[in-house]
């Protein structure tokens, strides 16, 4: 009896799961589908999910109209020099906060986690004027860096909750042997993080690839990622949904498809501190 | 000698090549996602080949995320753009403030008279032209002759609002989904608040009193919005608070529509057959008055400015000067019909025995003639535009506006609140701005 118990609330949680894992997917297959539609089937009142005329019209014409390849470039240079150069700086930062911690770290952390409260078009200005005095508008470099700041709270955050599993006894025991603090870090403490520092790392590669105000307001042509090809296919004017999409489509393929891969690092990484 | 020759030759040809290197431009054109633009983007190797010492960039952008951006540029001078496309409504307040160039020197063939007289006087400051018109619009009544004639009405060419309250009323067929009239009710400066100030205009109503004083209090805008809302509750089709532009002109293509009060530029679409199911009855008429002397139509032009500031001025204003030419609406009408041909721009256009054989040609001149931004309302007012108040503050006060008038349509609040918060609101947001000024 219990075990049917047990059965009837697996096979509950299990479609529960299944229709809220659908119902938030379902945007997104959407527009996968709308991209193949042409632009009369994509505005139907009474849309088609998939008896439709399948095109790749759309695809064709966003391809002929833009360059894919250096937007897809200056996403991935972007989302990748911003994690990394962030990991860089939050991982002595969250060990110094994890392992040698003093009265003022949680409230120095409290204040990294509410520069994420300030919305961003309130520093837009002076960040804007930084930029240009800088010669760093339209650069890549200069939105690594603006990224990496963005994103550095969710960083140092993260880690510091995996650390915080690592016993403190394991790098004392390391610092006993002789290890310098450098060592202690690249080789003991890295190695038995690393699980967390890569969820951590994809996390913040997508949040980078779909950050969408910085990138379109401090870049015009050369540092312009993905985010702004998307941003050109809207139209106040004229039907445009089916290329959107696919635009839309294009851009978030990537970004889909590592998530695929990485979804167990992923949920890991999320529930880490919970499940321990 | 001859080495000593050989030499100097060297370090010219070098000089020259050098300065030739330093003399190519790029210019980056910062631009809107609408089909003219798309269509000038195409046909840019005229103008490269005219002028093989000038690269052109683009940065395309949905309009408020280019509004943004070229709103920062231009604030902080960050020079990233050397032509800007925006509207009406900046050029004015832009102008003042001397973020553009003025282009009163586009060259000797530009013919700046040819311009139409109400464009060229909304993008014009002191005399001067600081935008060039790339395409311009007006608004009108769109209509379906079939449903016209079987509710045994006859569209005139004019019509009040008494008429188009009538036949909308007498077009809807809700068992089959046909609503008489479909307007914008979707909250934005630029969606319904476009559409309500030039209706506004018609009824008397105005935004400002000479003195700056809100005026949503008065009884011209209870009228106003009263007769909207009615007008929509009877004959509008369902969630008319969420429908755009974009958003009618799918209910007008499927044929859902009597009639659409917009943009002129929606003609060419609703007259494709390729994407319209009523392509081959639809016909025009200017946009509605109530005997006032001022008509419910408004006037946009996106335009092509240089900002102050950039490294690129010539190389900037020939191509402004390119794109907004005569010959590039020939260009145009060659690669690609005249019915593509940027409309609303130059009298000579509408002069063209071709180009008036195009179907909405002459209803959308008329329609940009009847509007005049210098001087929109029944009433005296402080302010230029017609379906829009060229002050910085316009923008968030209109889309607050916007907001509760689209409330109103919605039935969460009444026309009487409604019209007391957009007063209030508006009240507040002048007093912060210091006006009068």
């Amino acid at each position: 009896m219990a075990r049917a118990v047990t059965l009837n609330r697996r096979l509950f949680n299990t479609g529960l799961a299944w229709t809220l894992g659908l119902l938030i997917f379902f945007p997104i297959l959407w527009t996968i589908l709308t991209s193949f539609k042409t632009e009369a089937e994509a505005i139907a009142l009474q849309p088609a999910l998939f008896d439709f005329e399948w095109t790749l019209a759309n695809y064709q014409e966003v391809n002929s109209r833009s360059n894919y390849p250096r937007f897809f470039m200056n996403s991935v240079i972007i989302a990748l020099g911003s994690t990394l150069l962030g990991l860089l700086i939050a991982v002595p930062a969250a060990w110094a906060m994890a392992f040698v911690p003093s009265k003022r770290t949680r409230g120095i952390l409290m204040w990294m986690l509410s520069t994420k409260m300030l919305p961003p078009v309130g520093v837009l200005v002076p960040i804007y004027l930084l930029f240009r005095d800088s010669g760093l508008l339209d650069s890549r470099i200069g939105l690594v860096f603006v990224l990496m700041m963005v994103n550095l709270p969710i960083i140092v955050w993260m880690l510091f909750t995996y650390f915080r599993e690592i016993p403190g006894e394991i790098l004392e025991a390391a610092r006993m042997d002789g290890a310098s603090m450098k060592s202690e870090i690249l080789y003991v403490l890295t190695p038995m993080a690393l699980p967390g520092i890569a969820s951590t790392m994809l996390l913040n590669v997508i949040l980078a690839w779909n950050e969408a105000f910085w990138t379109l307001v401090l870049t015009t042509t050369k540092a312009a990622p993905l985010t702004q090809f998307i941003a050109s296919y809207s139209s106040p004017e004229g039907l445009f949904y089916a290329k959107l999409s696919a635009a839309s489509t294009m851009a978030i393929a990537p970004v889909l498809i590592l998530g695929w891969f990485s979804q167990k690092q992923l949920v890991r990484g999320l529930t880490f501190g919970a499940v321990k | 000698m001859t080495y000593f020759k050989k030499a100097a030759l060297a370090v010219a040809t070098g000089a020259v090549l050098a300065a030739g290197t330093a003399q190519a431009e790029t210019v980056t054109i910062a631009t809107v996602n609408n089909g003219d633009m798309v269509r000038m983007q195409g046909l840019t190797d005229d103008f490269t080949s005219q002028n093989p010492d000038i690269e052109l960039e683009w940065v395309t952008l949905e309009e408020n995320a280019l509004r943004q951006k070229v709103t920062t540029d231009i604030a902080t001078k960050g020079g990233q753009f050397d032509v800007m496309t925006i509207g009406t409504y900046e050029v004015p307040i832009w102008a003042s403030q001397g973020w553009l160039v003025a282009l009163d020197d586009l060259g000797d063939d530009y013919d700046v008279d040819d311009l139409l007289p109400a464009i060229r006087g909304g993008l014009s400051v002191d005399g001067s032209l600081y935008a060039a018109p790339f395409y311009g619009e007006s608004s009108m009544v769109m209509y379906r002759t079939d449903l016209m004639e079987a509710a045994g009405m006859e569209m005139p060419d004019a019509p009040t609002w008494e008429f188009i309250g009538e036949a909308a009323r007498a077009m809807t067929d809700r068992d089959n989904e046909i609503y008489g009239v479909c307007l914008r009710g979707k909250a934005g400066w630029g969606e319904n608040m476009a559409f309500l100030t030039a209706m506004s205009n018609s009824f008397g109503a105005r935004w400002f009193d000479e003195d700056w004083n809100a005026q949503f209090d008065s009884p011209e805008w209870a009228e106003t919005l009263n007769f909207y809302v009615d007008l929509m509750n009877d004959a509008g089709p369902p969630g008319a608070s969420s429908n755009g532009f974009n958003e009618n002109l799918t209910l007008f293509q499927n044929g859902q529509c009597g009639m659409w009060i917009d943009a002129t530029v929606a003609a060419s679409f609703v007259t494709n057959p390729n994407d319209s199911k009523v392509a081959d009855s639809v016909g025009f008429a200017l946009a509605p008055d109530n005997g006032l002397g001022k008509r419910s139509n408004w006037l946009w032009a996106w335009s092509l400015a240089v900002p102050a500031g950039t490294q690129q001025e010539e190389a900037a204003k020939k191509f402004v000067a390119w794109a907004t030419s005569k010959a590039y609406l020939e260009l145009v009408a060659e690669n690609e019909g005249w019915a593509n041909v940027p409309p609303g721009t130059r009298t000579s256009l509408y002069e063209n025995p071709e180009y008036q054989k195009v179907p909405f040609a002459a209803m959308t001149l008329d329609s940009i003639n009847e509007a005049d931004p210098t001087n929109p309302t029944v009433q005296p007012v402080p302010y230029v535009g017609v379906q829009f108040v060229a002050i910085p503050e316009f923008q968030g006060i209109a889309t607050a506006t916007g907001q509760q008038f689209s409330a109103a349509l919605a039935g969460q609040t009444s026309v009487e609140d409604a019209l007391a918060n957009a007063q209030a609101l508006t009240v507040r947001e002048m007093d912060k701005a210091g006006y009068p000024k």
